[in-house]
C-alpha cells in the first residue's frame, strides 16, 4: 500500500464529533439554542474539515489513501489503522455531508432531552466515520459498536408510540449478526497466525491470508449474515420498516442514509475479499436474494398505508440494487453499486426528512390523511417530487446513473439473467412512488387539518437544499465521483479474482497430495503455541 | 477444660440458631441479628481451632470478622433506618422491589 | 462509409434555450409578469428553431442536395458517464434525420406556445405551465439530438416526466393526477424494453453511440440472428410505450386530461412519435432483423384499425383526436414495419402539423364552449368560429387524405409501401386502407357534429360562445398553411414530383440507400400505383360521404345503428373494455398478492412471525427462570443454606 499522505486529517475527521459530544456535555441542558448551534456548528466543522479529503485525494490512485498506521496493542497484533480509498472516499463524505443537514432538521422536532440527543447524534457520527476508515478488524468491530448504541437509544428515547419494540428489534438484530461476526472474526484471527506466522488484525494483512475452502464457507457465512442483516437483504429485513417508522426523522435518516450502507460496505470491504471462494460460491444466492429484494421491496412499499413504512420498503429494494452491483463484479456493476449507496443516501435521506417535515405539521404519517398538499405547499411539493424522481432513477437525477450502471454490470457478469428481474424493479418503484406522491400532494385539499399547513421555512429550506443539489449534481456530473470510484474498484475486482485463484489452487495442490501421500501426513497444520 | 469437640458443638448451635432465624423471621433487625449469630458462632470455631491447633492464625481471622461486623452493623442499621423511613416497615416481605 | 463528423457549436443551443427559459420562470416566474413569461417561453424555443434551421442549411451546404455521403454536425458537451469501458457523453448530433425532427419539434412547439399563452391567458399556474412546457422542449430536442443511446434515454425519460407533470397539471382533479401517474407507469414499462436493448448493444456492439453503433452493428449482429431481433423487439417495446402502440395504448386517452395545448405538443406531434423517430434512427438495427420488422409492421397495422373503430364511437372531442393519433401512428410504426423509413418520418411531420391543428382547434372549440368537450353538446359552430371552423377543415381533410393536403401524400406513400416493399404484404396494405376509410369517416362525423347542424349546447354555453383571440388563431392559420401544403416536399416521382424528402433522408438510411422503392418499382407496373393511389383517395372519399349521411343527411341514423348492434357498440364504446381487463388481470392480482401475501403473510406473518418467535421463546425461558427470583429474602437464604450444604456434602463423600 503506498502512503501517500502521512497527515492525521482522517483522525480530525473521526474525533471531531466526538469532541464536539464531549463539549456538549460540559454544556448546560437548559440553553437549546447554544446546544443546536453547537452541535450545527461542530457537524459542519467536521464537513468541511472532510472536504480536505476531496482536495487533497489522488485520483486514479487505486491503494489507501490518508493512512494513519500506529500500533495499538503489539502483542495481538492489533494496530490503530486508518485510511480511506475510493470505495470509502464519498461514504466518509456523504457521512459528514449528511450530519450537519440531520441536526439541522431536528431544531423543531427534538425539543426534549436535547442535549443528551445532540450528544448521541455526534458520538454516531464518530462511530459511523469510524467504521468507513478503520483498517484494522478491532477497530473496526469496536466503531461497529459504537454506532450501534446511540441509535438504540435514539429510537428507543425519541421514538414514536412502538418505539422500545422496535428499538429492541434493532439490536437483537444486529448483535445477533455482529456477534456471528465477532466469532467468524476470531477464527480468522487464528488462522492469519497459522498462515502468516504472527499475530494481526490488520485489514489489509488478513487479505492476503489464503483461507481453506471449508473454513471460508463458515466464515463467509458468519460475516454475510451480520452485513446482510445490516443492509438488509431480504429476508433479514423485517426490522427495517419498524425501526424506521418509530426512530425520530434524525434518526430514520442516518439509519437509512448511512448505517444501511454499513452493511454493502461491510461486504465489499470484508465478506468479499477475505473469503473470495466462498463469496463466489454464494454468488447465484446473494443475487437471487437481491433480486427478490428488489421486487419484492417494491410491491410491498406499494401497499403501504404509512409514508414512512413506503420509504422503509423502498430502500429494501433500493439496496437490492446495491447488492447485485456488487456482485456483479464488473467494473461498471461495482461502482454503480458504490454510486447507488450514495444515492441511496442522498434520496432516501431526502425523503425521510420530507415524511419528517409533514409529521412535524400534522403529527401522522398515514397517506390517507393527506391529499392536495401540492396547492398548498409549493416549495415543499418541489423538494418532495425532485426527491421522489431522484429515487425513481429519473435520467438526469442521480439515482439513474447509479442504476443504469448497476444493470450494466449485471448483465456483463457471469449471471446476466439476473438483469431481466431487476429492471422491473424500474417500472415498480415508478408505480410505489408516484402512487405515494399522488396520494398525498394531488387531488383535492379535503381534510380540514391540512387546509391551515404552512410551507417550508427557511430553515426547512436550508435543510432541503443541500440534498437536492446533491441529486442534480451527482445525476449530471458524476464523472468527477466515479474517477475517484473506479481505480480502488478495478483493484478490487482483479484482487479477488487473483485470491480465488490462488485458493483454487492451493485445493487442487491439495487434492493431488491426498492421492499421493498417506493421509495422515495431511494433519500437519496444527496450532502452535507461543 | 473444655474440649475442642464441645466447642464445635456450640459453635454449630449458634450457628443453626442463626441460620433458623433468619429464614424464619420476618424482621430485618432480627433477621440481621440473626446474621450476627453466625457470624460470631463462626468466630467462636475459629478461636476453638486456634486455641487446639496453638496457631495465631485462626484469631487473626477472628479479629478481622468482628472488624467487618462492626462495619457491617454500622452500614446495615443505617440502611435499615432509611428502609424504615422510606417505607415505615420492617418486614421483609414487604422489601421485595429494588427501586421506588 | 464512416459518416463525416462537423464540429458545430451552436448546436448545443438549440437544446440548451429551452432549458435555459425553464429554468428562469422557474425561478422568476411566480415574480413575472405574464407577458414576459409567455413571452421568454416562446422566445426560447424560437431560438431553437432559428439553430435548428442554421443547423439545417448548414448541413445542405456541406451535403449539397444529392444523396452523396453522409455528414453529419456534431457538438459535445462534457463526458457524462465512463465506466468500465462505458463512455456516454453530452453531446449532440445533427444528421438529416434529426435536423428535420429538430425544425418540426422547435417549429411545432413554438406555434403551440404562442397559441398558449391565449388558451393558458387565465391560469392561475401560469408560469408554472411555461415552465413544464419548455422543460419538456428541452427534453424533445435532447432526445431527438443526442449521439448516443443513453443520452437519448435521458430525453426519452424525461420527455416522459414532462407529460407527467403536465397532464396532471390540474392536479386538484384526482382524475387528470391519476391520468398523469399512468402515462408515466405504463410509459415504464417501455422504457424496461429500452433500457435492456442497451445493455444488449453495449454488451455486444461496445458502444452506445450512434455513430458507433452504425459502424458495428453491420460487423457484429448477423441478421436475421435471434440477438439483432431481441434488440430490436426491446426498442420496439420501448418504442410501443412511448408511442402508444399495442398493447401499451392505454395511457395515450387517459392523458387528454392535460391541458389541450399540451395534447397537440406531447400527445400528437411530438413525444409520441419519438418511438418512430428511434426506429428510424436505428433502423441499421432493424434492418439486421427481418422477424422485427414483420411485428413493428404488425403491431402498426393492427393499431391503426384497432384505435380507428375506437375512435368511431367516442364522444369527446380530445378523445377521438387521440384514437386518430393512436392509428395515425400505427401507420407510422407500419411505415418502419415494411421499411419505409422515410415514409414513416414524412408522416411523422405531416401528422405534427395537422394533428396538432386539429387539437389547437378543439382547444379552440372548448375555448368557446366554456371548458365542455362532448361533442353531442355542440353542432352549429361553423358561423360562430369561422377561423377555427376553416382551419379544423383543412386538418381534417389533411387527415383523410384527400389530395393535395398533406396528408394524401404521406399517407398513400405509406400504404404503397405497404403494398410494394419487399417487407410488405397485401393484408399490411388492406388493413391500412380500411383504417384510412375509419379515419376519414369519424374525422368528418367529428366535424359533422361540432360545426355543423343547429347547437345542442345549454343557453348558458351558447351565450358565451365566442371566436378565440388572435394569439390562438394565428396559429392556427399557420399549421393549417403547413397543414396543406407540407405535403408538397414528399410528392412522389409518380405523381411528377421529386420526392425531395425522401431523398434528403436517403443518405441516414444507410443501409437502404434508397434501393428499396427502386426495387419495388421494378416489380410493379407504374399503372398498380396509379390505382393504389386511386383506391386511397376513393375510401377517403366513402368515408366522407359515409359521415355525411350519417350526420347531415339522415340525422338519427348513428343511434339507430347503435341500437341494431348493441354488443358491437358497446364494446367499442368502452373501449374494448381493454381498462378493465388490465385492471382485472394485472393491476388487482399484483396489488393484493402484495397486501395479503407478501405483506400481511409473509412479511408480517412468516418472518417478523419467526422473529417474535424467537423472541418469546427466550422471554418464556426467562420467565421460567425468574420464578426462583421471587423477591423473598428468606428463600434466597434457603437456596444458598442448601447450596452450601450440597456443596459440602459433595466435597465431604
Amino acid at each position: 500500500m503506498t502512503e501517500l499522505s502521512q497527515s492525521n486529517i482522517l483522525n480530525w475527521i473521526v474525533f471531531l464529533p466526538l469532541a464536539g459530544a464531549l463539549l456538549l456535555f460540559l454544556l448546560p441542558g437548559g440553553s437549546r439554542a447554544v446546544l443546536r448551534w453547537s452541535a450545527l456548528l461542530v457537524s459542519t466543522a467536521t464537513f468541511v474539515v472532510s472536504l480536505g479529503l476531496l482536495c487533497g485525494f489522488q485520483t486514479g490512485e487505486a491503494g489507501m489513501q490518508f493512512v494513519i498506521l500506529k500500533p495499538w496493542i503489539e502483542s495481538w497484533g492489533i494496530s490503530y489503522h486508518v485510511g480511506i480509498d475510493g470505495i470509502s472516499l464519498f461514504l466518509v463524505l456523504l457521512t459528514t455531508f449528511l450530519s450537519p443537514v440531520v441536526v439541522l432538521s431536528t431544531w423543531s422536532a427534538v425539543k426534549e432531552k436535547v442535549k443528551t440527543f445532540m450528544i448521541l447524534l455526534l458520538v454516531l457520527e464518530c462511530g459511523m466515520l469510524g467504521a468507513f476508515v478503520a483498517l484494522d478488524m478491532v477497530l473496526f468491530y469496536l466503531y461497529w459498536e459504537v454506532m450501534l448504541l446511540p441509535m438504540y437509544l435514539l429510537i428507543g428515547v425519541w421514538g414514536h408510540e412502538r418505539r422500545i419494540y422496535a428499538a429492541v428489534k434493532f439490536i437483537l438484530y444486529t448483535v445477533a449478526g455482529s456477534l456471528l461476526m465477532l466469532v467468524g472474526f476470531i477464527y480468522l484471527f487464528w488462522l492469519g497466525k497459522q498462515s502468516l506466522g504472527y499475530y494481526t488484525t490488520d485489514l489489509l494483512e488478513l487479505y492476503r491470508v489464503v483461507v481453506p475452502y471449508q473454513a471460508q464457507f463458515w466464515l463467509f457465512l458468519s460475516f454475510a449474515l451480520a452485513f446482510a442483516i445490516k443492509v438488509p437483504m431480504f429476508p433479514f429485513h423485517t426490522w427495517l420498516p419498524d425501526a424506521h417508522v418509530e426512530a425520530p426523522t434524525a434518526g430514520s435518516v442516518i439509519l437509512a442514509a448511512i448505517l444501511l450502507k454499513m452493511g454493502t460496505y461491510g461486504f465489499i470491504r470484508f465478506a468479499m475479499p477475505l473469503f473470495p471462494n466462498a463469496s463466489l460460491a454464494f454468488t447465484p444466492l446473494v443475487m437471487s436474494l437481491a433480486v427478490i429484494g428488489i421486487i419484492y421491496g417494491a410491491l410491498v412499499a406499494m401497499v403501504q398505508p404509512d409514508l414512512k413504512k413506503l420509504v422503509a420498503y423502498s430502500s429494501v429494494s433500493h439496496l437490492g440494487f446495491v447488492m447485485l452491483g456488487l456482485y456483479s463484479l464488473t467494473a461498471s456493476g461495482v461502482v454503480g453499486g458504490i454510486y447507488q449507496m450514495l444515492n441511496h443516501g442522498i434520496s432516501t435521506g431526502a425523503l425521510f426528512l420530507i415524511v419528517g417535515l409533514l409529521y412535524e405539521r400534522r403529527h401522522t404519517r398515514l397517506i390517507d390523511q393527506f391529499g392536495g398538499l401540492s396547492s398548498r405547499l409549493p416549495i415543499f411539493a418541489f423538494f418532495f417530487m425532485i426527491a421522489t424522481l431522484s429515487s425513481i432513477g429519473l435520467p438526469g437525477l442521480n439515482g439513474f446513473v447509479g442504476e443504469f450502471l448497476i444493470l450494466l454490470g449485471t448483465f456483463g457478469s457471469a449471471h446476466p439473467g439476473y438483469v431481466y428481474f431487476a429492471a422491473s424493479g424500474v417500472i415498480l418503484s415508478a408505480v410505489y412512488m408516484l402512487w405515494m406522491f399522488r396520494r398525498v400532494m394531488f387531488g383535492p385539499l379535503e381534510n380540514p387539518e391540512n387546509k391551515n399547513l404552512t410551507d417550508l421555512n427557511l430553515r426547512e429550506i436550508l435543510v432541503m437544499l443541500p440534498v437536492t443539489v446533491m441529486m442534480f449534481w451527482m445525476g449530471l456530473f458524476p464523472g468527477a465521483f466515479l474517477s475517484r470510484i473506479e481505480p480502488s474498484v478495478q483493484q478490487f475486482i482483479s484482487q479477488y479474482h487473483q485470491k480465488a485463484a490462488v485458493a483454487v489452487q492451493a485445493r487442487a495442490e491439495e487434492d493431488r497430495l491426498a492421492k499421493t501421500v498417506e493421509f495422515s501426513t495431511l494433519k500437519e497444520p496444527a496450532v502452535s503455541h507461543e | 477444660m473444655i474440649s475442642l469437640h464441645q466447642l464445635l458443638l456450640l459453635s454449630a448451635v449458634l450457628f443453626v440458631i442463626g441460620i433458623a432465624g433468619f429464614i424464619t423471621r420476618r424482621n430485618i433487625i432480627i433477621m440481621f441479628m440473626s446474621v450476627e449469630l453466625m457470624l460470631n458462632a463462626a468466630n467462636l470455631a475459629l478461636i476453638s481451632f486456634a486455641n487446639h491447633s496453638g496457631s495465631m492464625d485462626a484469631q487473626l481471622i477472628a479479629l478481622f470478622v468482628m472488624a467487618l461486623a462492626a462495619a457491617e452493623v454500622a452500614v446495615g442499621l443505617a440502611i435499615i433506618i432509611t428502609v424504615f423511613r422510606n417505607k415505615q416497615t420492617v418486614n421483609v416481605d414487604e422489601l421485595n422491589i429494588l427501586k421506588w | 462509409m464512416e459518416p463525416a463528423a462537423v464540429q458545430y457549436d451552436f448546436l448545443r443551443w438549440i437544446v440548451l434555450s429551452p432549458l435555459i427559459s425553464c429554468c428562469v420562470i422557474a425561478l422568476l416566474g411566480r415574480k413575472l409578469p405574464r407577458v414576459v413569461t409567455g413571452t421568454l417561453a416562446s422566445a426560447s424555443v424560437g431560438l431553437s428553431f432559428v439553430f435548428g434551421l442554421l443547423g439545417f442549411l448548414q448541413l445542405k451546404s456541406l451535403s449539397g442536395h444529392g444523396e452523396g455521403e453522409a455528414v453529419f454536425l456534431a457538438d459535445s458537451l462534457y463526458r457524462w458517464i465512463s465506466v468500465g469501458g462505458l463512455t456516454a457523453d453530452v453531446a449532440f448530433m445533427l444528421d438529416r434525420l434529426s435536423a428535420v425532427m429538430v425544425l418540426v419539434v422547435a417549429g411545432v412547439s413554438c406555434i403551440i406556445h404562442v397559441y398558449s399563452m391565449g388558451y393558458m391567458a387565465h391560469d392561475k399556474s401560469y408560469w408554472r405551465y411555461f415552465s413544464y412546457l419548455n422543460l419538456f422542449v428541452f427534453f424533445m430536442l435532447l432526445l431527438v439530438s443526442a449521439d448516443n443511446l443513453v443520452l437519448m434515454f435521458v430525453g426519452w425519460e424525461g420527455v416522459g416526466l414532462c407529460s407527467y407533470l403536465l397532464i396532471g397539471f390540474w392536479f386538484e382533479d384526482m382524475e387528470k393526477a391519476y391520468a398523469g401517474k399512468k402515462a408515466f407507469v405504463v410509459n415504464r414499462i417501455g422504457d424496461f424494453g429500452f433500457l435492456l436493448a442497451i445493455l444488449l448493444i453495449f454488451w455486444n456492439l461496445g458502444t452506445v453511440s450512434f455513430g458507433g453503433i452504425f459502424a458495428q452493428a453491420p460487423r457484429v449482429l448477423t441478421a436475421g440472428s435471434g440477438l439483432a431481433t431481441a434488440i430490436a423487439l426491446l426498442l420496439f417495446l420501448g418504442a410501443t410505450g412511448k408511442s402508444a402502440q399495442l398493447p401499451l395504448y392505454v395511457w395515450l386517452p387517459d392523458a387528454m386530461a392535460g391541458p389541450t395545448p399540451v395534447s397537440a405538443l406531447i400527445h400528437a406531434a411530438t413525444m409520441v412519435t419519438a418511438g418512430v423517430y428511434m426506429i428510424v434512427r436505428l433502423n441499421v438495427l432493424y434492418l439486421l432483423s427481418p422477424q422485427a420488422m414483420a411485428v413493428v409492421a404488425a403491431v402498426g397495422a393492427l393499431t391503426a384499425i384497432y384505435a380507428a373503430t375506437i375512435g368511431l364511437v367516442q364522444d369527446d372531442i380530445k378523445k377521438v383526436l387521440a384514437y386518430s393519433t393512436i392509428s395515425q401512428l400505427g401507420y407510422m410504426f407500419l411505415a418502419v414495419g415494411v421499411g419505409a423509413f422515410s415514409a414513416g418520418i414524412f408522416h411523422l411531420m405531416t401528422h405534427a402539423f395537422f394533428k396538432a391543428l386539429l387539437f389547437l382547434g378543439a382547444g379552440s372549440v372548448i375555448h368557446a364552449m366554456s371548458g365542455k368537450q362532448d361533442i353531442q353538446e355542440m353542432g352549429g359552430l361553423k358561423g360562430k368560429l369561422p377561423a377555427t371552423y376553416w382551419t379544423f377543415l383543412a386538418a381534417t381533410l389533411a387527415i383523410s387524405g384527400i389530395p393535395p393536403l398533406s396528408g394524401f401524400f404521406s399517407k398513400d406513400e405509406i400504404l404503397w409501401s405497404a403494398f410494394s416493399s419487399p417487407h410488405g404484404h397485401w393484408a399490411f396494405w388492406l388493413i391500412g386502407w380500411l383504417a384510412a376509410g375509419l379515419t376519414a369517416f369519424y374525422m368528418f362525423r367529428l366535424l359533422f357534429l361540432t360545426f355543423f347542424g343547429t347547437s345542442r349546447a345549454d343557453e348558458h354555453t351558447r351565450q358565451h360562445i365566442h371566436e378565440s383571440p388572435s394569439l390562438m388563431t394565428v396559429p392556427l392559420a399557420i399549421l393549417a398553411v403547413l397543414a396543406v401544403v407540407g405535403g408538397f416536399v414528399g410528392m412522389p416521382e409518380a405523381l411528377g414530383g421529386a420526392n425531395s424528402f425522401h431523398h434528403w433522408l436517403a443518405p441516414v438510411l444507410a443501409s437502404e440507400n434508397g434501393t428499396l422503392n427502386a426495387e419495388a418499382a421494378g416489380h410493379f407496373p407504374e399503372a398498380v400505383e396509379y390505382l393504389m393511389i386511386a383506391l386511397s383517395v376513393v375510401v377517403g372519399l366513402c368515408g366522407i360521404g359515409a359521415a355525411w349521411w350519417v350526420y347531415i343527411n339522415r340525422p338519427g341514423t348513428a343511434e339507430k345503428m347503435a341500437d341494431s348492434v348493441p354488443l358491437g357498440y358497446g364494446l367499442l364504446k368502452n373501449k374494448y373494455y381493454v381498462d378493465e381487463i388490465y385492471n382485472i388481470f394485472i393491476v388487482q392480482p399484483v396489488k393484493l398478492t402484495s397486501i395479503y401475501i407478501l405483506w400481511k403473510l409473509f412479511d408480517a406473518g412468516i418472518i417478523d412471525g419467526l422473529v417474535n418467535l424467537s423472541g418469546r421463546t427466550v422471554r418464556g425461558l426467562g420467565r421460567v427462570a425468574a420464578r426462583l427470583e421471587n423477591g423473598y429474602t428468606q428463600a434466597y437464604a434457603i437456596t444458598f443454606i442448601l447450596g452450601v450444604a450440597l456443596l459440602l456434602g459433595a466435597l465431604l463423600w
